[in-house]
């Protein structure tokens, strides 16, 4: 089964006007990074590497907030999203 | 009117431990309010989930009653698997089947749900959709809580940290250092619908009785731990590893569960079935040497957000509810004398040391280094017992004995015998 189908089974409640829960603190220290762990430690691949400038790119719309990423990796700047929005699971 | 917003407890979280302590506050008459992150409570947790009953004894007056719970457990299975095989261990017992129930599937969106509902009856208030940013401290002294609303500072005696693994209020007083790598696994899990007389003829069991599969061994790419519950008409299957290993050997906790999804003992269990969600979670599974202080001045600590997990058992829940419970009752005891401060709350570490609480999670304190510095011990021996157990099994026209000898031959090859002794040494200490 595609990751994708499996997102769009769970129930989101994206923060549109609050904008991203989750944020690169310094993309220069990305540029150095080896290992770029946090486009595989997520479970829902929310970080991307844009193919043609290299940068980090996070669709946090898809973020379950388990907390991986921040502990996988110091440069990155983790908040929960707002009260009520974000993940909301049915069955949990 | 500017009158200062004051409770006698602020609870941080609407889970288990949260939720627990809630009940056991407002019984008692305490003024207490709890704040959510989550739309509802149980909206962004996540469990195996089997939950053990014992622990509700003193929380609700009768369990499961009105509880949502799926089915209750009376078979568990033990499986190490390698990449084609699995060798099994397991336990069925007519015991299980009498009530009081000693533990049973759950759904935490339903359950924690279920338990605000008795918390709210009992007097509690609940505010969901509210994320607490921080502490207010004057003096060295917790005295209440920011929250994202507007205006919205909360003042009280005592806040009750219950706010899960990730537990950034707890970071915030310093009172734990930074979560490791080591520190946590991440567990994925997907609930899988299927119908329930299928359920029943898979797992040999009758409506309502429910079976449990716990899965390790070389078959994962590091230190992992795999399951497979029932539920009336799902099972949920999940996997997690420590983030360590998650992040040197490079692995998606996705791709993950689909390589337990493939393996041939898993696979034909959940054939045919339709994923219904998909959810990831960390799990503090540090275990005592990684837990924060429980205490400080006018702030106790309780549940994942103080690392109370017993990986080995599955148990988190029960000792979040028990924790809550004990935070609890620290604050009915202390406040006769109204003395908040860390001193006067560390009764409440006292009341952790004589629960099953803090005594098991000390008993296995050296599991969690040991499984991280002797990676035979899953990587290995798995592999060697499902190679013995098919040796001893397949009839091939070898003698019994010749086998014996290429069993000890891949023993000696593998590991060497001085290590076996030493390793089931330091295996027995551990965990005997
Ligand atoms: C995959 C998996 C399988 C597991 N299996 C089992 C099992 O089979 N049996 C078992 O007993 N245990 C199991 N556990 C462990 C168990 O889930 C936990 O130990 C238990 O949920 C801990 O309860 P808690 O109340 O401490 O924390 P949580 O249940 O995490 O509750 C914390 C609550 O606080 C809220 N919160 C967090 N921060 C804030 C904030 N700043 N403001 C407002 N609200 C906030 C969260 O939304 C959440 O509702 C499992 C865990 C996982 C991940
Ligand atoms: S976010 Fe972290 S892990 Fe990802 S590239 Fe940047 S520094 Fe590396
Ligand atoms: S918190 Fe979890 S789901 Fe969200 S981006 Fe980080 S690793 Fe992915």
């Amino acid at each position: 089964m595609r990751l994708e189908d499996k997102l769009y089974l769970d129930g989101y409640k994206t923060d549109e006007t609050g904008g991203s829960h989750l944020a690169i603190k310094d993309t220069s220290v990305c540029d150095l990074c080896v290992l770029k762990q946090c486009l595989y430690v997520c479970a829902c691949s929310v970080y991307e590497q844009n193919e043609s400038n290299g940068r980090i790119e996070i669709n946090y719309a898809a973020c379950v907030e388990c907390g991986s990423c921040r502990i996988a990796c110091d440069n990155i700047d983790w908040h929960y999203p707002r009260g009520g929005f974000g993940i909301a699971y049915k069955f949990g | 009117m500017s009158t200062k917003l004051k409770y006698d407890v602020i609870v941080v979280g609407a889970g288990p431990a949260g939720l627990a302590a809630a009940i056991v506050l407002a019984r008692a008459g305490v003024r207490v309010v709890v704040f959510e992150r989550g739309r509802l409570p149980g909206s962004k947790n996540v469990m195996g989930g089997v939950f053990y009953s014992d622990c509700m004894k003193d929380i609700v007056d009768e369990f499961p009653g009105g509880a949502p719970v799926e089915r209750h457990i009376i078979d568990q299975r033990i499986w190490i698997l390698d990449q084609d095989s699995s060798v099994g261990f397991n336990h069925k017992n007519e015991l299980f089947n009498q009530k009081p129930y000693n533990c049973h599937t759950v759904f935490r969106a339903k359950f924690d749900r279920w338990l605000a509902g008795e918390a709210e009856k009992a007097g509690a208030l609940i505010i969901n959709s509210t994320v607490v940013k921080e502490a207010l401290v004057e003096n060295g002294k917790v005295i209440g809580v920011k929250t994202g609303r507007p205006q919205g500072e909360v003042y009280a005696n005592c806040v009750i940290a219950a706010d899960g693994v990730n537990s950034l209020f707890a970071k915030s007083l310093g009172l734990r250092r930074k979560i490791e790598p080591e520190d946590v696994a991440i567990a994925v899990k997907e609930v899988i619908g299927l119908d329930e007389q299928i359920i029943n003829d898979r797992f040999n069991v009758k409506s309502g009785e429910g079976a449990t599969i716990e899965m390790t061994g070389s078959y994962f790419n590091g230190e992992a731990m795999a399951f497979l519950y029932t539920n009336k008409k799902s099972v949920s299957l999940g996997v997690g590893m420590i983030l360590k290993d998650v992040i040197n050997n490079k692995i998606n906790p996705n791709n993950l569960i689909e390589h337990l999804k493939r393996h041939p003992s898993v696979a034909p269990l959940i054939e045919g079935g339709q994923t219904k969600e998909f959810l990831a979670h960390l799990i503090p599974e540090g275990g005592y040497k990684a837990m924060p202080k429980l205490v400080g001045n006018g702030v106790m600590i309780a549940g994942d957000a103080a690392m109370m997990v017993d990986a080995i058992h599955r148990e988190g829940s029960n000792l979040a509810i028990t924790s809550g419970k004990l935070a609890a009752e620290t604050y009915i005891e202390v406040s006769e004398q109204g003395d908040f401060s860390k001193k006067s709350l560390s009764r409440y570490v006292k009341k952790l040391q004589d629960s099953f609480v803090l005594q098991d999670l000390k008993k296995y304190k050296g599991v969690p280094g040991l499984l991280q510095t002797n990676k035979d011990l899953l990587l290995q021996y798995p592999k060697l017992l499902n190679q013995a157990a098919f040796e001893m099994l397949n009839v091939d026209g070898t003698s019994k004995k010749d086998k014996e000898k290429l069993i000890w031959k891949n023993v000696k090859q593998e590991i060497g015998i001085g290590h076996l002794g030493r390793d089931l040494f330091k295996l027995w200490r551990n965990m005997g």
